[in-house]
């Protein structure tokens, strides 16, 4: 049994926040952290390990720089690294980029009893599409916003939340999951994990690893197979005073207002 | 010397500054005001491997380095001197010493536990009438049939109120020297808290590390088993000096920690603090006084480093001592934090000297690196002796 943790590297926001003039991040110029929900991914598969004993592999694509990030998640726990990285997979979107790590996730091997982890969204994009993106080309039942979740045998009862309540699904595996900060508290690494996270695993996926993957082709994988075009990155103006109606025909103005904006 | 961090270390320093800065910095203020002993982030640290970390993993620790070690107590001081000195203690003074000297099956019985944190040490040496004072010990081990019996007590003894282990030093022999004078000659011990006969006395009420559990230790016909001498027979005051060479470096650590957190508090603090319309920070006695500390605080961190290496190289199998090192280091550390702490709380002017800011307790805390483990003057006795032998 296995648990395959999708991770990213983004940049540190609460840092220097830098754009390039094209209108994307010069993430080059930033300091990087683990994405925040990707390490309550792997925490919940830490917690899996914790209960059953099964392997944690943790999976990134990006540049040579981010072994660094993995090896600090093999230090929390994790038992198996894998950098997807090539210059061919540079400048993906968020489809490029699900066809990619499903290849990947696909050579990793999952399993009849396997659970696929993915943090919420990236504090980069906030898209929040790569990991339903992945289940989808995996042909994986997939459960995202997952606060909590209770295994019995190979059904998972994951509780989703929603913007005003939750539900309770239950789901067998293999599976996807995509985690939110309220699922658990990330644990810290550990000393004995840091002196031997450099002897763990750790394989590196190249373009020629995965390109028998039918996933892999040429338009649709990196710049040339990503339909989305960033015009520009900014940041929002900020919101001026409101107007507060006063008077008992409150409705009636606001009526007005709305027309005279042509919203009605 | 070479002071590069390893990428371990580099990550070992990460770790340690998030924990500090989550779990140990949120407390600090409570320990020092309510004299709280921290006892939930000792188990924490047990779990992440910080109550062992210099030891191998064969004895259950968690296989790191002494200079890993050192930044461990460094990072925890800068928040929370008490923190660090319960690291310290408990390392230096009662892993150490059974890791340098236990039998196998000594360290079998204790280095795991210590090393988990599910046991925390300690050490007994002072009494109230002697302290680096050899021959002024006056607790007594008496060999009885299948027993060591103790008798006597030990004060200022760190951790002592939630310890379960503690090594301590007892005389055990009188011989006679050159001249036919007697001289008394110690042995070191196991004690363990639940053995019969021995008690911990009152805690002491203190200026500084005021969360520190620092109390007295009473043995009144303590009995324990012949098993638990520590090292060699009469040879337990060279002992105590050995492993407190290397308690030095752990306190030396903490003092370095505790000057660079009040540093860090000051630079926040001068920023945003505004007097004749500007910054103080825009203030030439500020940007002066800030520079000077951060010079003095950083060759105070070279020696504690260079002390730390010295000792993995005795780690490591080297036939080397690191007393002068571990010596220097103390004593420039230590009057390095009284001296920084005092000058970044006069930066802080009135607002300093309330506990509002934890400037104040950053200054009382650092005053007893002065003090223990060796004063700063039996430091300048250790180095001197070794100029002018």
């Amino acid at each position: 049994m296995k648990a395959i943790v999708c991770v990213k590297q983004v940049p540190d926001t609460s840092g220097k926040v830098s754009v390039k003039p094209d209108g994307t991040l010069d993430r080059a110029s930033m300091a990087t952290i683990t994405n925040p929900d990707d390490l309550n991914a792997l925490e919940a598969a830490l917690k899996l390990k914790d209960a059953t004993g099964c392997e944690v592999v943790v999976v990134t694509m990006g540049p040579p720089p981010a072994e660094g990030m993995l090896r600090e998640l093999l230090a929390r726990g994790a038992d198996k690294a894998v950098l997807v990285s090539g210059r061919e997979f540079g400048g993906s979107d968020t489809f490029a980029t699900s066809q990619i790590l499903a290849a990947a996730v696909n050579k990793i091997g999952v399993g009849p009893e396997d659970v696929v982890f993915c943090g919420r969204q990236a504090i980069d994009g906030d898209t929040a599409q790569v990991g339903p993106q992945i289940a989808e080309k995996l042909h994986l039942p997939q459960v995202t916003y997952v606060a909590d979740i209770q295994k019995d045998g190979n059904t998972l009862t994951v509780k989703r939340m929603l913007e005003d309540g939750y539900m309770m699904v239950k789901v067998q595996t293999p599976c996807l999951l995509t985690c939110i900060k309220e699922l658990n508290d990330p644990r810290y690494m550990s000393v004995n994990g840091i002196f031997t996270c450099y002897d763990k695993p750790m394989e590196v996926f190249d373009y020629n690893a995965l390109k028998d993957d039918p996933l892999i082709e040429v338009d649709t994988i990196g710049l040339k197979g990503s339909p989305t075009n960033v015009f520009k990155s900014f940041t929002p103006p900020q919101k001026g005073a409101g107007t507060m109606l006063k008077g008992d025909d409150v409705a009636a103005q606001l009526a007005g207002v709305l027309v005279k904006k042509h919203l009605i | 010397m070479d002071f590069t961090l390893s990428k371990q270390q580099q990550m070992v320093q990460k770790m340690y500054r998030e924990f500090a800065e989550n779990e140990v910095k949120p407390l600090a203020k409570k320990v020092d005001a309510e004299e709280y002993f921290p006892k939930e982030t000792v188990e924490k640290m047990g779990k992440l491997g910080m109550m062992g970390i210099y030891f191998p993993t064969e004895v259950g620790g968690a296989g790191g380095d002494v200079l890993s070690y050192v930044m461990a107590v460094e990072e925890l001081s800068k928040v929370c001197g008490t923190t660090g000195v319960i690291v310290s203690a408990h390392t230096s003074l009662c892993a150490a010493p059974i890791y340098e000297n236990g039998t196998p099956e000594q360290k079998e019985k204790y280095l795991p536990k210590l090393c988990s944190g599910e046991w925390l040490g300690a050490f007994g040496l002072t009494e109230p009438g002697a302290g680096t004072d050899a021959q002024g010990q006056q607790t007594i081990a008496k060999e009885e049939d299948d027993c060591w019996v103790l008798n006597g007590s030990k004060i200022f003894i760190t951790n002592a109120g939630f310890a379960d282990v503690f090594i301590v030093i007892a005389v055990t022999d009188t011989v006679l020297d050159k001249r036919g004078r007697p001289t008394k000659l110690c042995s070191a011990f196991i004690v363990e808290r639940t053995d019969p006969g021995f008690s911990v006395g009152k805690a002491e009420d203190k200026m500084g590390i005021r969360g520190s559990s620092t109390c007295e230790l009473i043995f009144e016909d303590c009995r324990i088993p012949k098993d638990r001498m520590l090292g060699v027979r009469g040879k337990g005051f060279q002992l105590a000096m050995a492993t407190l060479d290397g308690g030095r470096i752990g306190i030396a650590s903490q003092a370095l920690g505790i000057a660079e957190g009040a540093l860090d508090e000051t630079i926040a603090y001068v920023k945003e603090r505004k007097q004749f319309g500007r910054s103080i920070s825009a203030f030439q006695n500020t940007q002066f006084e800030l520079a000077e500390m951060k010079a003095r605080v950083d060759a105070a961190k070279y020696l504690v480093y260079a002390a730390a290496q010295k000792k993995q190289q005795a780690m490591d199998g080297a036939k080397v001592r690191y007393s002068v090192e571990a010596a220097e280091a103390k004593l420039v550390a230590a009057r390095t934090a009284s001296d920084v702490t005092r000058r970044c709380l006069q930066l802080f002017g009135g607002y300093g000297y309330t506990r509002d800011y934890p400037i104040e307790r950053m200054m009382r805390d650092a005053k007893i690196t002065e003090i223990y483990e060796g004063t700063s003057e039996v430091q300048m006795m250790v180095i001197s002796g070794a100029l002018l032998k």
